[in-house]
């Protein structure tokens, strides 16, 4: 995973809440196989209407997407998190994010920055003035700045740390195999197991 | 959590699932005693494994299932379309090469991966159960800690059979009282999500408690367990008590002998201390529940079946005022519309909320003896193969297909139309599944959330309807005559 400090880019404002994996990506996309190539999945259904914002101009070409409250919500599909990866999108502000989706981003190095409901509104504000402002995210202040307007975010720590480094979690956690190990000769003999399989 | 003398459910069973506890801010590491796989949220993952050459560490605690691509009829002839096919064949490689157990399509085992593990008696209380599907909350109605993961989640566990996860809090969902007849558990939890939002439960475990919840079955709990993915949270958990032990006792993978007491001692223990403190708490009246049905393009648009569509100006906030709106333009409804007055193209009875043979039954008691609106497309989707069998020994399938409904094989169809079974755009449909978002069952289709009752009721008057609504049934000497108005 590439290492994510800082990051500039175009700021597209998406003026609605509760932004469901569905409309990320329709589950039609899902069948694919494969982890790359998912850009044109996402906001299908939206991106059929020319006035949504990233069929205008420079939003088409934004990186930080600056969205209402409640993004994520619904289906655990990682395709989600691969679409925004895939469109451009290195950044996503939203006042609330739904659990899955947020994780899903930090294991991709989508970085999911929770930000104020009030500062939000400001941004939209500012972006929809002056189409094509850049946004800065500084994981390092744990920052954004949009213009004139500097707002924290919220993110924890380890996901932090991962993304900054650019760590991967498998790697991580084999380090510990021996608690692994250790753990597993503790389960109690009747827990469950699928095989040998019983019907 | 910390600072909890005493502990709720779900700490218990966290506790006894840690491999290690993070420092300094790390989450803590978890074992992970079931890992529920299916062709969609997998491909990628066993496609890491393999590109890292990293074994799959504990196949015995693995299963496959085919569900979300898998049509729902012609299911001995090659899957049609090809991408599909592809996936499903893909899932049935990656089994074979890392020895993963899985039931196919054509296998009695078959069906609906939330469906599949209660029914094996794989889904035990106490355990932790994953699966990159968000409805995994399912398993939690057995007193297990179980959560919808993604794919790189899916992997981490293949690999490590663990996952690094930060510790939740903790909500008590009171639900006290008694149902009324025809409320059934899935208006509880439609009921929940409308009072505490589809973000309200976010960072939360939820476990729901009280005397109206401990008179429910096991699969109406189930269906409450299910949604709880729908309210935000991360999982929803329901304490095991002999309802949970007579359901498991005997099932395929259920332990025996020795085992069974050695296991029921401990699942006695898996339930919230009476000094333990939920970092929050909401209250529910069964009493006063009445069916309750989904209006807009979340599942907390909601409203009693007896109210009206709401207009935007009944929301306090601008945002939600805006999402009532759009929701009123993509649904194509009116404010001040009674919800009884909306009529339907289809219902559709089936998905990982509601698909269990009990759900089944309940829908064909309604509508036994009954004639279905002839304008209506009745489609019936078992949650599994085994549920399809068990159905048809009772006769169920007589009834649905007597009514004119379509009789289909399992799978998650038409909740989320990854199979053929879709609806068209501006389709209106009556559906017991648990999202109602914009696109879910099809490009532009509309989607009504629903309990089986009504969903049945529905069906036979072509409008919103619970059982009340219906004509008393023709009396014995009327029903044997012709049928005259059989359009």
């Amino acid at each position: 995973m590439e290492p994510i400090i800082t990051h500039t880019g175009i700021g597209v404002p998406l003026r609605q809440s509760n932004v469901d994996t569905d409309t990320i990506i329709p589950a039609v996309y899902l069948k694919r196989i494969t982890r790359t190539g998912f850009e044109d999945a996402l906001f299908s259904a939206w991106r059929k209407d020319p006035e949504f914002i990233l069929n205008k101009e420079p939003f088409s070409r934004g990186s930080v997407l600056v969205a209402g409250r409640d993004f994520g919500t619904g289906s655990s599909r990682e395709h989600a998190v691969w679409a925004l990866k895939d469109y451009g999108f290195r950044v996503v502000l939203s006042s609330r994010f739904a659990d899955i989706f947020r994780g899903n981003s930090g294991k991709q190095g989508l970085l999911a920055a929770e930000v104020a409901q009030e500062d939000i509104e400001q941004i939209w504000k500012i972006l929809e003035n002056h189409p094509g402002t850049e946004i800065t995210v500084d994981l390092e202040s744990r920052t954004v700045t949009c213009d004139t307007l500097v707002a924290p975010f919220t993110i924890d720590d380890y996901t932090r740390w991962r993304l900054m480094e650019g760590l991967d979690d498998i790697g991580l956690t084999l380090r510990h195999e021996e608690d692994i190990t250790a753990y597993e000769s503790t389960r109690p003999s009747w827990k469950p197991r699928t095989l040998p399989a019983r019907t | 959590m910390a600072g909890h003398t005493k502990k709720t459910l779900a700490e218990k069973v966290w506790e006894d699932h840690l491999v290690r506890k993070g420092e300094d801010g790390q989450p803590d590491l978890l074992y992970i005693d079931l890992h529920l796989i299916h062709e969609v949220t997998s491909p990628q993952a066993f496609e890491g494994l393999r590109m890292a050459d990293r074994p799959l560490r504990r196949v015995d605690l693995t299963i496959a299932t085919e569900d979300h691509n898998t049509p729902t009829i012609d299911i001995d002839k090659p899957i049609a379309e090809p991408t599909s096919r592809k996936q499903i064949q893909t899932l049935r490689n990656n089994c074979e090469e890392y020895g993963v157990r899985i039931h196919s399509l054509g296998d009695a085992e078959q069906g609906i991966v939330h469906v599949v593990g209660p029914q094996l008696g794989l889904t035990q209380p106490g355990l932790t159960v994953v699966c990159g599907d968000s409805h995994t909350s399912t398993h939690g109605a057995f007193g297990a800690l179980a959560m919808g993961i993604g794919t790189s989640e899916v992997e981490h566990v293949m690999a490590t059979q663990t996952l690094p996860l930060n510790p939740f809090k903790t909500m008590a969902i009171n639900v006290e009282g008694t149902l009324k007849p025809g409320v059934t558990s899935k208006d509880i939890i439609l009921a929940v999500i409308a009072k505490i939002s589809t973000g309200g439960g976010q960072g939360y475990v939820l476990e729901y408690r009280g005397s109206a919840i401990r008179s429910l079955s096991m699969e109406a709990r189930m269906t409450i367990c299910n949604m709880s993915i729908e309210a935000g949270a991360r999982a929803g958990m329901i304490a095991p008590d002999q309802t949970t032990f007579d359901y498991l006792k005997d099932k395929p993978h259920a332990p025996q002998g020795e085992d069974w007491d050695a296991a029921v001692e401990y699942w006695t223990s898996l339930k919230t201390d009476d000094d333990a403190v939920f970092d929050a708490e909401v209250n529910l009246d069964a009493d006063t529940l009445e069916p309750f049905v989904t209006w807009g393009t979340n599942p907390g648009q909601g409203v009693s079946l007896s109210q009206s569509v709401p207009a935007p100006e009944d929301f306090q906030d601008e945002n939600d005022q805006a999402a009532c709106q759009r929701a009123l333009t993509y649904m194509d409804l009116v404010p001040g519309t009674p919800m009884k007055d909306i009529r339907v193209d289809t219902v559709f009875l089936g998905s990982c909320t509601n698909s269990r043979v009990e759900d089944l039954r309940i829908a064909a008691d309604i509508i036994r003896g009954r004639k279905k609106d002839p304008n209506i497309r009745f489609m019936v989707v078992p949650g599994s193969a085994r549920v399809r069998l068990e159905a048809e020994a009772e006769g169920l399938d007589k009834v649905f297909t007597d009514f004119g409904g379509e009789w289909r094989f399992a799978g998650c169809s038409m909740c989320l139309g990854m199979n053929p079974d879709q609806l068209a755009p501006g389709e209106r449909c009556a559906s017991t599944s648990n999202r109602n978002f914009e696109g879910r069952q099809g490009k532009g289709g509309r989607t009504h959330l629903v309990s089986p009752v009504v969903a049945a009721a529905t069906a036979v008057r072509g409008t919103l309807s619970s059982p009340s609504d219906l004509d008393p049934l023709p009396t014995a000497a009327a029903a044997t005559e012709p049928a005259s108005n059989a359009a």
